[in-house]
């Protein structure tokens, strides 16, 4: 196969081949549900350069996705592949999608409130619990295993879970 | 060619830079790394000791969003032509670190930490604030990223300083001793380098003294309110910008270097 199409249909079939990629630490999220490919571009002379955003800059699952997403491209048959990783637009958890809410509340992560109104407290009292959705839940602690995740637990069912933390 | 997947070289952003400007950005750079990777080392010190899980998480987190943060600002910085972030962090001898003490000091009891950490993050925050308008657009698209994850630090420092300042006697005398000791080492956040006017000159950041005073007007209310009192009259810890380092960064630096240097030339 040769990278000798451009346009639509060449970009379409590489945000597919992206799309396949997930996060590793949330493995039923795709980096295209996460929000964090802010665009594919494919030059005159086929070199693919898509442009990735962090969802926190510490973020060690970074290079793995970079590197998968690399991989995916170039099956393709895309020899040319760069993956930029930039801080404009910042990420912001608004952009993960609706699917990406779903897939992430069936995982048993509560998904990110709005970001726009920044770290606010509010945000993290009474999340919707992802197993029984009651929000009879409680804020255990506003650091989780991973950068992006706090820790709560539900008083009705009685589970703790976990909730992606709004970052805007 | 095969696929590969590379860190970005902002050509646009570096190509027409003057040699005023490389020097001024570096300099400012270099601080914000070295400050960001060993307070990022401190509170990884935390990991397993934490006087609750909870606590643990905290400092761990906050160390790997830190830890992270250095990096972004390396890489900035080997865009201007300086060794790779990796050779930075781990090649490079105490004295050509340029952290302020406040980071280097070591980890000390809880309280110690905790206003430590609160300290630092407030002179962070306001500097990254100032950063988000700078000249220099690759620096200032960070910050703005930055800023968004800092705020649970901020959070976390403010709710602890709440907790601890007067809760008991004991938490008290702690926390007030660690106040009385640390302000002066947090003033040498801000002390100013011999490239201070260039970096304000070109738009960059404003001065160090601008934003001391901006924290010192954020802290000290926070510090009221948590029963505490700032001590009058700080003199500012300074040294640190010029490489000269307490002791305790010394043995940082060896501890955080020793499995590198084994084989730098090793693929991790």
């Amino acid at each position: 196969m040769t990278a000798t199409q451009t346009g639509s249909d060449a970009e379409r079939r590489i945000w597919e081949a992206i799309g396949a990629v997930t996060d590793p630490e949330i493995p039923v999220l795709s980096v295209v549900d996460l929000g964090i490919i802010d665009g594919v571009s494919i030059a005159d002379d086929g070199g693919v350069v898509v442009r990735m955003l962090p969802t926190f800059v510490g973020c060690p699952a970074l290079s793995v996705m970079r590197e998968q997403i690399a991989a995916a491209v170039h099956r393709l048959g895309h020899g040319d592949v760069r993956v930029d990783v930039v801080f404009d637009p910042p990420w912001s958890s608004d952009r993960i999608t609706e699917d990406g809410r779903r897939r992430l509340r069936e995982f048993g992560l509560a998904p990110p409130a709005g970001a726009c109104g920044g770290v606010i407290e509010s945000n993290f009292h009474a999340v919707p619990c992802p197993w029984c959705g009651s929000r009879e839940t409680d804020l255990e602690s506003i650091f989780g295993p991973t950068l992006c995740r706090s820790m709560h637990y539900c008083r009705a069912c009685r589970q703790s879970f976990e909730h992606f933390k709004p970052v805007g | 060619m095969g696929a590969h997947a590379t860190t970005p070289h902002d050509g646009n952003a570096t190509a027409a830079l003057s040699p005023e400007r490389v020097s001024a950005l570096s300099d400012l750079l270099l601080r914000l790394a070295d400050d960001e990777l060993v307070i990022g080392h401190r509170n990884s010190e935390w990991t397993g000791l934490g006087p609750i899980l909870e606590a643990d998480i905290a400092f761990s987190s906050m160390a790997q969003d830190e830890i992270g943060h250095a990096q972004a600002y390396y890489r900035l910085l080997a865009d201007l032509g300086h060794l790779p972030p990796d050779r930075m962090a781990f090649l490079r001898e105490a004295t050509e670190f340029r952290c302020a003490s406040l980071v280097s000091l070591p980890r000390g009891d809880w309280a110690f930490s905790i206003v430590r950490q609160f300290l630092y993050d407030a002179a962070e925050h306001v500097r990254i604030e100032a950063l988000a308008t700078s000249s220099y657009a690759p620096l200032a698209a960070l910050a703005r990223k930055i800023s968004g994850e800092e705020k649970y630090h901020l959070l976390h420092g403010r709710t602890w300083m709440m907790k601890l300042g007067s809760a008991t006697e004991e938490s008290h005398r702690r926390m007030q001793a660690a106040v009385n000791e640390l302000v002066p080492h947090a003033l040498g956040l801000f002390e100013p380098t011999p490239q201070d006017p260039a970096i304000v000159r070109l738009g960059i950041q404003p001065p160090e003294s601008l934003l001391a005073a901006e924290w010192h007007r954020a802290v000290e209310p926070v510090v009221r309110e948590a029963g505490l009192t700032m001590p009058r009259d700080p003199k500012p810890a300074y040294g640190g910008r010029a490489g000269r380092h307490p002791p305790a960064l010394s043995e940082l630096v060896a501890a955080m270097q020793k499995v590198f240097r084994m084989d730098p030339a090793a693929q991790w």
